[in-house]
């Protein structure tokens, strides 16, 4: 499926004021029923984390985190049942996920008086009930669930993605009776960074020899064809003999295309290796 | 020298006694005349020689045509050019094409004052010296910076009293030219004459002063002063003292030390004035060396001629002068601001600085100054014929150092416009008592008559070339003019000359892929290493690309740009011990991208090139204007170019520098060395036929050619490689200035003691022996033009050199050798280009001490080298030497008037070949005989066969080990597998020993694999080989060919495997025994929760529950049979339920509370996603189970209050806050409560972490409601335990760790109360008994189970 520009441009205006909740999602579905809720998820996935990663560091300095901190004591202490911390994330403009991490980090700062573990901070938000308190146990777990950008839950249903699209990938290739290697034998023959595909026998698609393919279950934006060339695509380039040059003509869709990204110029020098 | 050059021009002494002293077929070095008496030693005579013509010619080629363009681009880089600057000056009025020709004024061999400090110094040498200097410069650099051996300390002494040079210029009557604005034609006619000399006189005592450097460097500073007071011109001398000062300020080289070389008065010739050395404007290499030739060794016979003359001229020229080297004066300093930068860097731009000015001179008078050469005007031809045949058989016997320099020479004689000469002038050339001042290559018709002469002994030389020069020179009217008969063979040689010009490559970059068998994990210490690797390795191409993109950018530097970057990545290749993993990955990024003979020309100057070659030189006149216009002057390099690091090469050249790292410059020299040896011993076939053929230039057959491809790709790598062993190897010593002698002695001195980088000497010496030159030596060239100023002077490198120099002395062209005259051509071509390079010391080529030290053994050990057979094409001599095009150019220039037009160089490209590859050295010593008689079988058929055989052997070798990687081995891991689980089974088994004695077991076993490959590499072998041979070839031969394949390959096969087969096992087998324990540890993988550090009790919570009813059962890893893979994706299941999640957590509005259909639907589609296995990977299902879970939480604690559909209570209230029981909402909660339980009993769920209902936020949650959520809580964990999915023991242990909890005191007294009712002491009857008391009320339960 393919998205026109303006289109794409229309929905990310759209997002730009939006807390990353059920309601702003359903707000958007209703202005945008011609997409899917994923699609939309997904650009708004997208261009919330940017607006986050723009705006993260100022939440992020030790008299903001106090600050917060003692907002959300106080009036948890007040009114034990509301969702206040939620509240308090849509009312600062920061992800209610990240909130609850910054407030359950801080938290535990006190209980253990020392600076606690990685692991532990995300098992506690990963399983709410591990949390001494139980208010905050319910208001982080009240954040996390809530926020369709960040979180736990949500990081898990964009591995899910990226698995279910590999399978679909593969499966339109074997449609297709293209022979193909996919990451895991690749890795099983000690490639240390590799493409989820690596055709045995290149095609050529408009006019562009492809190579190899990644599929990236996300929404095809600029800045994540550009991010993704630069962090990914040119190690596989550089482990290869062709010069990758991403094919988007248009923009693809997230999780309904497949985005294929094109090695240009043929001879197979990838997968000649030695013998032995 | 003088005297027997003298005598000859006489006639007093036989030519051809001469001739044959010169061919050697007299013994012995040194000729006796009785006449004159003297004793002439070779090695003077021909330097003495050249200089001679060069003296002679400069006027010549001085006072130039109008043809502007020939004189600015011949730029040398090499000093020689200065001369020419300064002489162009005093040429100037001749126009500016005439400042070019006087560049080409050569003086090769200065004669050199004596070398000893207080040995005569000779002026006349001097000027001599100078006058090469400006040829060099123009036409044949090589020799400016050539070391021209003349100068050498023996020399000096022999030398004749009086130096010829000068009295040639003296020639011409002085005439006063005081006015140097006055650029009249008489001007230029006198500098064709005086002024010339003038000039040259001036230079030459720069030169002079260079030349001494060689034989006594340091004095040259001094006596070049002393000879400036001196007396040959003392006019002249006095006339022009500024100049002298002039030039020692320029040239700082030029000024070395004074007073080091007191000047004897008594040599007293005319004192010859000190020329001021001009600084030239380029000096790519920063030489310090000044000019080529070295100190003059021979003596000038020659009486100073009229000193009278000189002095007018000289006059005039040094206002001129003085403004021109101001400003090459500053363009020196920027030029040696660049090379203290890149002293490496060789600029291969000609700088033509007074262009300009020379071109509007020469504009002015364009047509004026010509004179069309006449055969009929030719004066002396009789002393021009002999000059001639003495300098062809200098040229044919080797004894000059380069034969291309001398033929570039040549050319430009041919080429050589000179201003319409006076009767008067022209007389005094021709009457001039002195033989050897008149001016035989005065006049342009003597020129062209001495070329034409020389090029038509020299034809067989001149074949050589390429089609398009040939061409050139066929077309040109002066050699129609002159000789019909050469114009005629050289039509015919363009039929045979095959030389094509072959399509650009395209420079688009080829990475090295990654090798698994090289770059993988294993191949590294450790992970970290690996993964810095992998940064390195994207590090680098990041710089590769940027440099591709961004170097030819104006201001684009390298350190700056990519200098931090570069080094922060070396100073993590040092942290992480990756140098050979990275020196691995540079060497091939080079190879591929340099091997290929892209010549380092700027792209847009071929098509040009190839459009002179195609339009000939008639239809070139036409372009002529437009070119000078449109075109920017490019230089004509010379034959003579210093080493130069073109296209990528500069990438990787400048990375070293800027890298700077010493651990991965040793890991690339090992690497380069091994590699180079392994490349020297290639072997190469030669095909039967072409064997005795000689001369005869076909393309051979197929197999001829792919030989001829293979040498010609092994040729190139090597060459390229040896050039950066080289590089890389003397780059710590190298230095942008010659240093002086103490530094050199002491540095000499140390360096002898330790090895060098690469045994030179036994390469060479074995190359000869076993006539592999034609590959060995091209290399090694390579190798050795990277050397530093001290490097010729080590005991190794100079013998190296001497023998190099032996070889050349000995590939005479056209002598019938055993070696083909093309590989010759191409020997002496990189030979004379090594000879030229500024580093190489001038005394290196006429020294003949070298005799002893190095000389070739004349055993024929191998009678079959490679020498022998013809595998240089003309594509890759001039791939090789693309320096040959400059012929091409200077024809063009000469055709289209405009050397700054020069024609592009030609673009040869070798295919190359496939990559070499060893051929299976093994079996020496027992098979001997076999081996013999196999060789002796392949020496009968054609080269494919063998070809083939090796191919196939190879091949089927490779592919019986990864056979036996796949089959066996993985049969054996199998194997060890089953005898694992049985030994496990056994009581008191111990793992470790089951694995160690499993492991030895399977090794014995693996020797199987030998007996296993020879049946393959038999049984795939002889197949191979009959489908690759021809249908024709003959059974017997059929047969031997599939036996030695199956030999070979078994051999490689099993020399593999017996090697490895162990280890390969080993390592299989450990990853199989790792899986299989860590399968059996864990029968169950823990789920999400591994808590460790939160608090015992949190830990102690989190254990995995593991259903008594699913421990046997094995986790269901496949879809079901009937699977039709349309259930929901795993992702859309966990958004809906994450949308549900969210509802019950809040806040919400009541409409979107969900319905118990729609959530009994939603379990539905969990049930259906959860059977299908095809999209769920392991942390899906894992989360879409505790989703469940958490559901079932909600639910039950009434936090998310299903609304049934028929009688839905709109009136739930927002957060934990329970809805009223009614009556009606109970049963549809149960369904859903049931369903939960159907579902988590299903096969598909396996470790559902029911564990989460007994959280305390769950249950005091369930406890903050009403009973009726208490009880339905209950009735799940009912239905659960009921199911077996709940042990009752887990019941009660989570039971009783939630009492001890804290919980919110209120609840925990609630939860004491609920519990005390479920005993949790109790047994699970009496458990089950409570519970079905606390259910008791709600009969609808009882109706529903």
């Amino acid at each position: 499926m393919r998205l026109s520009r303006a289109e794409y441009k229309e929905i990310v205006r759209c997002t730009e004021h939006l807390r990353p909740t059920r309601q702003c999602m359903k707000m958007l579905r209703e202005r945008f029923p011609h997409h899917s809720q994923s699609t939309l998820l997904s650009i708004f996935s997208l261009e919330y984390q940017k607006r986050i990663k723009r705006t993260n560091s100022r939440h992020h300095t030790p008299d903001v985190i106090e600050s917060h901190y003692q907002r959300y004591l106080s009036e948890a202490k007040a009114r034990p049942t509301a969702p206040v911390l939620l509240e308090l994330a849509n009312e600062v403009d920061l992800s209610p996920a990240l909130m609850a991490r910054i407030i359950l980090d801080r938290f535990l700062q006190d209980l253990e008086g020392g600076v606690s573990s990685k692991t532990v901070l995300n098992n506690m938000l990963k399983e709410p009930s591990l949390i001494p308190d139980q208010t905050l146990a319910n208001n982080i777990y009240q954040c996390t669930i809530n926020d369709c950008c960040y979180g736990p839950l949500v990081d898990c249903i964009k591995h899910a993605i990226g698995q279910e699209h590999e399978v679909l990938l593969r499966d339109k290739l074997r449609e297709r009776n293209l022979s193909f290697l996919d990451e895991n034998q690749l890795r099983a023959m000690g490639y240390d960074k590799t493409p989820d595909i690596i055709l045995e026998v290149p095609v050529a698609v408009e006019g562009h020899i492809v190579h190899w393919i990644e599929s990236k279950a996300s929404f095809g934006d600029d800045h994540s064809h550009r991010t993704y060339l630069n962090e990914q695509f040119w190690s596989y380039w550089n482990r290869a003999h062709q010069p990758a040059r991403c094919h988007r003509r248009e923009l693809p869709v997230s999780k309904h295309s497949l985005q294929i990204w094109g090695l240009i110029r043929g001879q197979g020098g990838f997968l000649a290796r030695s013998p032995n | 020298m003088a005297a027997l050059l003298e005598s000859l021009l006489l006639k007093k002494v036989d030519v051809n006694k001469a001739l044959d002293w010169l061919r050697n077929v007299e013994k012995g070095d040194t000729l006796s005349l009785s006449e004159p008496k003297v004793t002439v030693q070779k090695q003077e005579f021909v330097p003495f020689l050249l200089n001679f013509l060069r003296e002679q010619s400069s006027q010549a080629l001085t006072n130039g045509p109008a043809t502007p363009a020939k004189t600015p681009s011949r730029p040398r880089p090499p000093t020689q050019s200065q001369g020419f600057f300064t002489e162009r000056r005093g040429c100037r009025s001749a126009g500016g094409g005439a400042g070019s020709r006087s560049t080409s004024r050569v003086q090769l061999f200065s004669p050199a004052p004596s070398v000893s400090p207080g040995a005569e110094w000779d002026p006349a040498g001097h000027s001599g010296s100078q006058c090469l200097s400006g040829v060099s410069a123009f036409s044949s650099p090589s020799f400016t910076s050539a070391w021209s051996p003349a100068s050498r300390p023996s020399g000096s002494e022999r030398r004749p009293p009086q130096r010829l040079s000068l009295g040639d210029y003296m020639v011409s009557p002085p005439e006063p030219q005081h006015s140097p604005s006055l650029q009249s034609q008489k001007g230029r006619k006198r500098s064709g004459g005086s002024m010339g000399i003038g000039g040259q006189g001036r230079h030459g005592g720069g030169r002079g002063g260079h030349h001494n450097e060689e034989t006594g460097r340091w004095e040259g500073g001094g006596r070049r002063s002393g000879r400036g007071g001196g007396g040959y011109n003392k006019m002249s001398e006095q006339v022009s003292p500024p100049t002298v000062s002039q030039l020692n300020f320029n040239n700082l080289e030029d000024f070395p030390p004074v007073g080091s070389s007191p000047i004897s008065p008594a040599t007293a010739k005319p004192s010859r004035r000190i020329n001021p050395t001009p600084v030239s404007a380029e000096r790519p290499h920063s030489k310090p060396k000044t000019c080529f030739t070295s100190t003059p060794f021979s003596k000038p016979s020659s009486p100073p001629v009229g000193a009278e003359a000189l002095g007018g001229s000289l006059i005039t020229g040094s206002p001129l002068s003085l403004q021109e080297e101001r400003e090459l004066l500053k363009r020196e300093k920027t030029k040696r601001a660049q090379q203290v930068c890149s002293p490496l860097s060789s600029s291969l731009e000609p700088c033509t600085p007074t262009k300009s000015g020379l071109r509007t001179t020469s504009k002015v008078t364009p047509d004026i100054q010509t004179v069309c050469p006449e055969p009929s005007k030719v004066t002396l031809a009789s002393e021009l014929d002999l000059l001639a045949e003495l300098y062809c058989t200098c040229i044919s016997e080797n004894l000059v150092p380069n034969i291309f320099l001398e033929l570039f020479f040549v050319m430009q004689l041919l080429t050589s416009w000179s201003p319409p000469t006076s009767e008067k002038e022209e007389s005094l050339c021709v009457v001039n008592p002195d033989v050897l001042e008149r001016g035989y290559l005065r006049p342009v018709h003597n020129c062209v008559h001495f070329a034409v002469r020389v090029l038509e002994n020299q034809f067989q030389l001149i074949a050589h070339l390429d089609k398009c020069t040939l061409r050139l020179l066929a077309e040109n009217e002066r050699v129609a003019l002159f000789s019909p008969a050469l114009r005629e063979r050289l039509t015919q040689a363009q039929d045979t000359s095959t030389a094509k010009l072959s399509p650009s490559v395209s420079t688009f970059i080829h990475s090295v892929p990654f090798q698994p068998a090289t770059d993988n994990r294993s191949n590294f210490s450790s992970d970290k290493a690996f993964h810095t690797f992998k940064k390195q390795r994207d590090i680098f191409y990041e710089a590769l690309r940027e440099w591709e993109d961004f170097h030819k950018e104006p201001g684009w530097n390298f350190e700056a740009v990519l200098g931090n970057r570069i080094r922060a990545m070396v100073s993590q290749l040092n942290s992480a011990g990756n140098h050979s993993h990275f020196a691995r990955l540079f060497l091939k990024q080079l190879v591929q991208m340099c091997k290929g003979p892209r010549v380092n020309s700027s792209p847009g100057d071929t098509p040009d090139a190839d459009l002179l070659g195609m339009l000939g030189a008639d239809s070139l006149g036409r372009l002529k204007r437009l070119e000078e216009r449109l075109i920017q002057p490019h230089g004509i390099v010379g034959p003579c170019p210093p080493p130069s690091f073109p296209g990528h090469q500069e990438f990787f050249r400048d990375f070293l520098q800027i890298a700077s790292c010493c651990q991965l410059n040793q890991h690339l020299k090992d690497s380069l060395c091994q590699q180079l040896l392994q490349l020297d011993e290639v072997s190469i076939l030669s095909p039967a036929a072409a064997i005795g053929e000689g001369e005869v230039e076909g393309d051979g057959d197929m197999e001829q050619q792919d030989e001829k491809q293979r040498f010609a790709s092994v040729l190139l790598l090597a060459r390229l490689l040896a050039k950066f062993l080289g590089f890389i190897a003397f780059m710590p010593y190298q230095t942008s200035e010659r240093p002086s002698r103490e530094i050199q002695e002491a540095a000499v001195a140390l360096r002898s003691k330790s090895a060098p980088v690469l045994d030179v000497c036994a390469v060479l010496s074995s190359c000869v022996r076993r006539r592999r030159t034609v590959l060995t030596v091209p290399w090694l060239v390579e190798f050795l033009s990277m050397l530093d100023f001290t490097g010729p002077l080590l005991l190794c490198y100079r013998t190296a050199l001497g023998t190099l120099l032996l070889l050349y002395r000995g590939m005479l062209l056209g002598r019938c050798g055993e070696m083909c005259n093309l590989n010759k051509v191409l020997m002496v071509a990189v030979l004379g280009w090594l000879f030229q390079i500024p580093v190489i010391p001038e005394d290196m080529f006429f020294i003949s001490d070298f005799t002893e030290v190095a000389h070739l053994e004349d055993g024929s050990t191998s009678s079959q080298g490679l020498d022998s057979i013809p595998l240089v094409d003309q594509q890759l001599l001039y791939t090789c030497c693309p320096f040959l095009g400059e012929f091409r150019k200077l024809l063009a220039a000469f055709v289209s008037g405009s050397t700054a037009k020069s024609g592009g160089i030609i673009r040869k490209i070798t295919p190359t070949s496939a990559e070499i590859r060893d051929t299976p050295t093994a079996n020496r010593s027992q098979q001997k005989l076999q081996v013999d008689l196999e060789q002796a079988f392949f020496h009968n058929q054609p080269p494919s066969l063998r070809r083939t055989v090796e191919f196939v052997a190879e091949r089927v070798g490779s592919n019986c080990v990864k056979h036996m990687k796949a089959t066996l081995v993985s049969e054996l891991v199998e194997r060890g597998e089953k005898m694992l689980r049985d030994g496990l089974e056994l009581p008191k088994s111990s793992p470790p020993k089951l694995n160690d004695s499993i492991c030895a077991q399977l090794c014995d076993a693996g020797m199987e694999a030998l007996a296993r490959a020879t049946r393959f590499c038999s049984e795939k072998s002889p197949e191979a080989i009959r489908m690759l041979l021809p249908e024709e070839t003959s059974p017997a031969v059929l047969t031997t060919s599939e036996n030695i394949t199956k030999r070979l390959a078994t051999e490689k096969a099993c020399s593999w495997l017996s090697a490895n087969i162990t280890a390969l096992i080993k390592r299989e087998w450990k990853s199989r025994f790792d899986r299989v324990m860590r399968a059996l540890a864990s029968p169950v993988s823990p789920v999400l929760g591994d808590v460790e550090g939160v608090g015992d009790e949190l830990a102690t919570q989190e254990q995995p529950v593991t259903p008594k009813r699913k421990q046997e059962c094995q986790k269901v890893t496949t879809c079901p049979a009937d699977c039709r893979h349309t259930a929901p994706l795993p992702s859309d299941i966990l958004i809906e339920i994450k949308e549900v999640l969210s509802i019950a957590v809040g806040p919400r509005t009541d409409e979107e509370l969900p319905t118990d259909s729609q959530l009994s639907a939603l379990l539905e589609r969990v049930g259906e996603t959860l059977v299908c296995r095809k999209f769920l990977t392991p942390v899906s299902e894992q989360m879409l189970l505790r989703s469940t879970v958490l559901l079932a939480c909600k639910l039950v604690s009434a936090e998310l209050p299903a609304l049934c559909v028929q009688d839905c209570s709109r009136d739930g209230g927002g957060g934990g806050v329970a809805e009223d029981p009614g009556s009606g909402s109970e049963p549809p909660i149960r369904a859903v409560l049931k369903q939960f339980a159907d579902l988590w009993e299903r096969d598909c769920c396996w470790s559902v972490p029911l564990h989460l209902l007994f959280t305390p936020l769950s249950v005091a949650a369930v406890l903050k409601a009403s009973d009726a959520e208490w009880n339905n809580y209950l009735f799940l964990v009912r239905q659960l335990v009921d199911r077996g999915l709940l042990a009752e023991e887990e019941v009660i242990s989570h039971w009783k760790r939630l009492s001890n909890l804290a919980l919110p005191a209120e609840l925990i007294e609630k939860f004491q109360l609920q519990s005390q009712a479920v005993n949790p002491s109790l047994h699970l009857p009496e458990l089950q008994r409570h519970m079905d008391m606390l259910q008791v009320s709600h009969q609808t339960v009882e109706g529903a189970t």
